[in-house]
């Protein structure tokens, strides 16, 4: 019990740490560097509650995939950092604001949960134990049964995100010359090539 | 005290020399890959490759390393030193780092974990930061460039690999490691009342998605034709001009140990790992092992001599390759698979 507790305060205070480094730091690739190790961090603690399966997709899809679109992005561009952060008090109440909120709501789901017992009850019950069942097929059970609507939902609001992305930035451009792969597998040498026969002295 | 000890002290001792172990040997077989690659290479091109440092050339790995340590590193004036010396450093601790759940035999693993698959996934998908960093660190035009064209090449090759896993998945049901090897044991040879042997592995019953794992696996670990982010007829050595000495030779090392996790990845996937080809007695007495280390250096083999002789791609051609013929075929086989097994009731 004791490596448990000196692990998770050290992935809690790393993580902490690091995501006052994110908001700290005066690069901004440093900053979703910072945020890399966040995530890591976020996923050793999902590991120590049992969540296996939940702290390698937290990896495979905002450390592999989400964060190096981030990094992608800052890299190339040319920002003024003073300029940045000249303005940054402005927006101070707005964050303030959206941090009040979520302190709320935080609060509500743990004083609800502590104060009556039964609410945790309830909420444990669809869980096995991880020794029983493993994390990946006690998610499938319920996400592919109970949920599957708004499992389906999901999927299609990102689609239609993806579509919306794609519809913004296509341009057809024209005078490129394009490369078509079937046409060039489908030429014979009837099709591609022209025998001349030509005379000495006359040319074409 | 005893307790102590006995719960923590010792099993942490066991577990680290077990890692030392396996980076021992891992890094050894890496050195005698290095050469095999060049060899191959150079039998292709009918030079007789490295063969001054020991007999055949075999220390040839080893007298290079000795000079890479002992060269000077040289650190550009304009770059992010931080960021410059740690990109190695991650690319090669996240490469090794995959190895603590590959089953080299059955119970050969250091950490059996029930998500295996999805440690390695994820651990790879992060090597593409080693290249990011060393290329924006190194403040130059032709690392910058690399370090971008290797991050879409990545991301786009992780997808077909990641849809390829899920269809070993759906004929595996569970997504440790050593299952996946051991499901191999019956397949389809047996089904078709043939006694157990390689054809029962998932290379034949799964064979377009061995066909497409095999080369996102060339483009996910840049090696040719698949190289843009180090193509040196463009590039110069693209993220990687500006290294020298012991940083250069640790990203090579990395890309070594990637290269040689994705042969071992496609062994556990498609070549039933540490089974033996036929189920006879003179083959089964053969420990695994060997068959384990045979089968992936076949498929390195076909690494080395797709290096060889297969041309680089241009750069839209790679892109094509990855979402629009990869993808979807992927995805189809990924449908038609779960079909087929919920059809026949064969699924585990």
């Amino acid at each position: 019990m004791g490596l448990q507790a000196l692990f998770f305060y050290l992935f809690a205070f790393v993580a902490v740490a690091s995501a006052f480094m994110v908001i700290a730091s005066r690069n901004p690739v440093y900053s979703v560097l910072f945020l890399i190790l966040t995530f890591f961090n976020s996923a050793g603690l999902f590991l120590l509650t049992g969540a296996e399966f939940l702290a390698m997709i937290l990896l495979v899809v905002y450390v592999g995939a989400v964060a190096v679109l981030f990094l992608f992005v800052v890299m190339m561009l040319d920002i003024d950092f003073a300029e940045l952060r000249a303005g940054a008090l402005e927006y101070a109440p707005v964050g303030a604001l959206i941090g009040v909120i979520l302190a709320i709501e935080l609060i509500i789901v743990i004083g609800g949960s502590t104060l009556s017992p039964e609410i945790a009850a309830s909420a444990a019950v669809p869980i096995p134990p991880v020794t029983e069942r493993t994390n990946t097929a006690a998610l499938g059970d319920v996400l592919y049964t109970n949920y599957v609507y708004f499992f389906q939902l999901a999927g299609l609001v990102l689609l239609v995100a993806m579509i919306g992305a794609i519809v913004l930035t296509l341009r057809h451009r024209e005078h490129i010359k394009r490369q078509d792969i079937s046409r060039q597998v489908a030429r014979t040498p009837e099709t591609a090539v022209e025998v001349v026969k030509v005379k000495p002295g006359q040319g074409i | 005290m005893d307790a102590f000890v006995s719960t923590y002290v010792w099993p942490a001792a066991i577990m680290i020399g077990q890692s030392l172990l396996l980076l021992v040997a891992l890094l050894i077989f890496i050195a005698y890959i290095l050469l095999a690659d060049r060899k191959i290479w150079a039998a292709v091109q009918l030079r007789r490759g490295p063969n001054v440092v020991g007999p055949w050339g075999l220390f040839q790995s080893f007298a290079d390393l000795l000079k890479f340590v002992f060269k000077e590193p040289v650190i550009p004036a304009t770059a992010n030193k931080v960021i410059f010396l740690l990109a190695p450093l991650v690319s090669v601790t996240l490469a090794l780092a995959t190895w603590a759940v590959v089953p080299l035999n059955d119970g050969w693993v250091i950490a059996n974990i029930n998500v295996g698959i999805l440690y390695i996934f994820a651990i790879s998908s992060l090597e593409v930061y080693g290249i990011i960093m060393g290329g924006w660190a190194s403040n130059s035009k032709y690392p910058f460039l690399g370090a971008l064209r290797s991050a879409a090449q990545m991301v786009s090759y992780e997808v077909s690999i990641g849809f390829v896993i899920v269809t070993v998945l759906l004929c595996v049901g569970s997504l440790n490691l050593t299952d996946i090897v051991n499901s191999q044991h019956d397949g389809l040879g047996t089904r078709l009342g043939l006694p157990a042997s390689f054809l029962d592995w998932h290379w034949l019953s799964l064979f377009p998605m061995f066909i497409v794992f095999f080369i996102s696996a060339l483009a996910e670990t840049n090696r040719p034709p698949f190289d843009l982010p180090e193509a040196e007829s463009e590039l110069v050595a693209g993220f990687m001009v500006e290294y020298g000495s012991t940083p250069y030779m640790m990203f090579m090392l990395g890309e070594y140990a990637a290269i040689c996790l994705m042969c071992a990845l496609t062994t556990i996937l498609f070549l039933g790992g540490w089974l033996p080809p036929v189920d006879v007695w003179f083959l089964n007495w053969v420990p695994g092992i060997v068959w384990f280390v045979l089968k992936a250096g076949f498929v390195f083999f076909m690494f080395a001599m797709v290096k060889a002789f297969v041309p680089r791609y241009r750069y839209d051609q790679l892109m094509r390759l990855g979402w629009k013929v990869f993808l979807p075929i992927s995805l189809a086989m990924v449908v038609i698979v779960a079909f087929v097994l919920k059809l026949t009731g064969w699924s585990a």
